[in-house]
């Protein structure tokens, strides 16, 4: 559409209906754009007032923390430990389940395989709570006692074990499997997206397929992989429900993995508080939930930043 | 290792080096038949040896859980046989390169296997434990008045539609508007920048939606707002991103032939999109809709955060707390009656519920775009 008056040119005229239809449209993407930027504003409004409440309001709202920063550090490192969990687990594992749905299945099982894996994304994340509690937390148990027995010189192991299996490790691995659906999807669509032609050229020279994988894919989807692992760091970090349940948490620092006393997280600690809470004790927890926005905010916007690049650098 | 011919190299020390030299004097169609068929060949495991290796693991995993070892200690020691066996009988005869192929292709298969594990507990877990709870009592009452058995989820599964289908009604303009305005209106930097924030937004943590729909009303109706609106304005958040990625994706996919053949005929742009464009793309954009509204069904956390729980049930979105499914399953868990069991089996029951719903969701989402979806190749 050219702006060209209707008088001067054999143009389609402009219509009500398209000028209305083109400012809709726009409006729509515009609302998004604010309803982001709202989502910071909102927050940081209701954060405030924790920023500024005394010290006597603040010890009332958060016992046993000195300060809001204090408070919060520690909830960022349990955050910080159980996505690690998470991502250690299951990127490897995603990274292989992609790799056997896009190079190794036979192609009429590719899409059906495909599909199990997104059931994993489909479950909702209270239903693995409540398996990670009465399912996998009981047999947990007996390989956390003989982790404390025999490795216990680490200081990841060196418990005393917990005896009902709600460690931070648990909760790592119910987040892992939370993690596995999406960094999977992103990995398969990466390695699909390997030029044929490169990989014909490996097998003709006579490599084997984990040597067409290995110097072929590998190296072609590097990036892809780097942000399939930050985006499901993004959702292990904000992940709420599954630690929620599955963590018994008594807020410390500690590195131990499989003691019954466990750091908590930001969204967990959120649901777990939010509902009793009242006063300053709200506003600080908004105010953590800010930290956790911004935080998967950053690291969200990396990982699409370099998907981006990618995709520009493949244009070219 | 040495020793090793790679495919059609000349370095082996077998026959086929020796029968290649003496034949050197024979003409060109003798060469090519005989001593290459040989030198292509290079030595590999007879198709049985892994079924073989396989069935001794096996044996292996038997004895040892007739020996009182446990199942997955079992398992675990009959893999790592078949394993090491497969690759040390390969080492020897096939080679290191071969030898790491089969290992990695074992290594790949079992990631998989392991990734599926997982799926099929949770899902026996949940129907063992959570199909049997559930009833006509169990679907027809709240829990009211209800302490120890009995009740049910009639007041949660009332809100988790009604605020599901308000949340539906807010995402689903907005994000379809959205996609259209980013596949057929936008050129340039506003257009970049939505695609790439919807991309960000995807990564929204559900919590700090909740959060954020609870600070939004909170400045409206004062603090500690519960009200299903709120709970609809938070998976609305969480919802238009996926119903704008879909959409676009949808849309894309409408050949260019169809919509240059409306213009031909003067048909104005925006009839264009609403008449030919949309109804071509309809399939996929209902599949990609039934497919966000099953990710946001299950969510829990912003709507334990600004719905709240309730015993009653509760109509009204735009008045005090309600319940929903997941929070139910949250709450029976996390605040139970007396005696605790008969919580824990509600939590199991509503669980089977939701997974069925969020199951059948997913489900019609793949039938609508297998059997509407026009055919994009003639």
């Amino acid at each position: 559409m050219t702006t060209q008056t209707q008088a001067d040119a054999p143009h389609a005229p402009r219509r009500a209906g398209d000028r209305l239809f083109k400012g809709l449209t726009t409006a729509a993407g515009i609302v998004i754009l604010v309803t982001l930027a709202g989502v910071g504003v909102f927050l940081t409004v209701e954060a405030i007032p924790a920023l500024t409440a005394s010290h006597d309001d603040l010890l009332e709202a958060i016992p046993g923390s000195a300060t809001l920063a204090g408070y919060t550090a520690r909830l960022v490192f349990g955050t910080a430990l159980a996505a690690a969990l998470a991502l250690l687990i299951a990127m490897p594992l995603s990274i292989g389940v992609a790799l056997f749905i896009s190079h190794y299945a036979p192609r009429r099982l590719a899409w059906p395989l495909g599909y199990l894996i997104d059931l994993l994304a489909a479950i909702p994340s209270v239903v693995y709570g409540l398996w990670g509690i009465f399912f996998l937390a009981p047999r947990m148990t007996p390989i956390y006692a003989w982790l404390e027995d025999h490795l216990g010189f680490l200081p990841f192991f060196k418990g005393p074990a917990s005896v009902t299996g709600r460690t931070i490790l648990t909760a790592g691995i119910v987040l892992a499997i939370m993690v596995l659906p999406i960094a999977t999807s992103l990995c398969r669509e990466v390695f699909l997206q390997t030029p044929r032609l490169n990989e014909e050229a490996a097998l003709a020279l006579g490599a084997t397929r984990w040597e067409t994988v290995r110097l072929v894919v590998f190296p072609y989807a590097r990036s892809g992989i780097v942000s399939a692992g930050m985006l499901g760091l993004g959702r292990a970090l904000g992940e709420t429900m599954a630690v929620a349940l599955v963590l018994s948490v008594s807020n410390v620092v500690s590195f131990n993995l499989i003691s019954s006393v466990n750091p908590n997280t930001i969204a967990a600690n959120i649901a777990l508080k939010f509902p009793e809470s009242s006063g300053v004790a709200v506003n600080v927890l908004i105010a953590t939930g800010l930290v956790l926005f911004v935080i998967t905010f950053l690291i969200n916007f990396a990982a699409r930043a370099i998907v981006g690049r990618r995709d520009v650098a493949e244009a070219r | 290792m040495t020793d090793q011919t790679t495919p059609g190299g000349p370095a082996s020390p077998e026959g086929p080096i020796q029968s290649s030299a003496a034949d050197l004097q024979l003409d060109h169609d003798d060469l090519a038949m005989m001593p290459f068929e040989e030198q292509l060949h290079s030595p590999r495991l007879p198709r049985q040896v892994p079924v073989w290796l396989g069935a001794a693991a096996l044996v292996v995993g038997a004895g040892l859980l007739s020996i009182g070892a446990g199942i997955a200690l079992s398992i675990v020691a009959a893999w790592l046989t078949f394993a090491l066996s497969l690759s040390i009988v390969s080492r020897i005869r096939e080679g290191a390169r071969k030898s790491k192929d089969r290992l990695a292709t074992l290594l790949v298969t079992t990631a998989f296997v392991v990734a599926l594990l997982p799926l099929v507990a949770l899902l026996w877990q949940v129907f063992s434990k959570g199909a049997p709870v559930v009833d006509s009592t169990f679907l027809t009452s709240s829990m009211r008045n209800v302490v120890g058995e009995g009740g049910g989820i009639y007041h949660a599964l009332w809100g988790t539609v009604l605020v599901t289908a308000m949340a539906t009604v807010m995402s689903v303009p907005i994000g379809l508007l959205t996609a259209i305005y980013l596949v057929e209106y936008s050129n340039g930097r506003l257009g970049r920048a939505i695609t790439f924030l919807v991309d960000v937004m995807t990564g929204i943590p559900s919590i700090v939606a909740g959060l954020f729909a609870y600070a939004l009303f909170a400045i409206f109706f004062g603090p500690g707002v519960r009200m299903g609106f709120g709970g609809a304005v938070a998976l609305s958040v969480l919802m238009i991103p996926l119903v704008v990625r879909s959409g676009e994706e949808m849309l894309k996919l409408v050949p260019h032939d169809l919509r240059e053949a409306s213009y031909a005929l003067g048909v104005p742009k925006w009839r264009t999109i609403s008449k030919v464009v949309m109804p071509t793309a309809l399939a996929g954009i209902v599949t990609g809709i039934t497919i966000a509204i099953a990710r946001v069904i299950g969510e829990t956390a912003p709507l334990l955060i600004i719905c709240g729980a309730t015993d009653s049930t509760n109509f009204n979105l735009f008045s005090g707390r309600m319940m929903t499914l997941p929070v139910y399953i949250f709450n029976q868990y996390k605040n139970p009656g007396i005696p605790a069991s008969a919580s824990v089996d509600r939590a199991w029951g509503a669980a089977f519920v939701l997974t069925v719903i969020v199951m059948a969701l997913s489900l019609v989402a793949r039938l609508v775009s297998h059997y509407f979806s026009p055919k994009t190749r003639a």
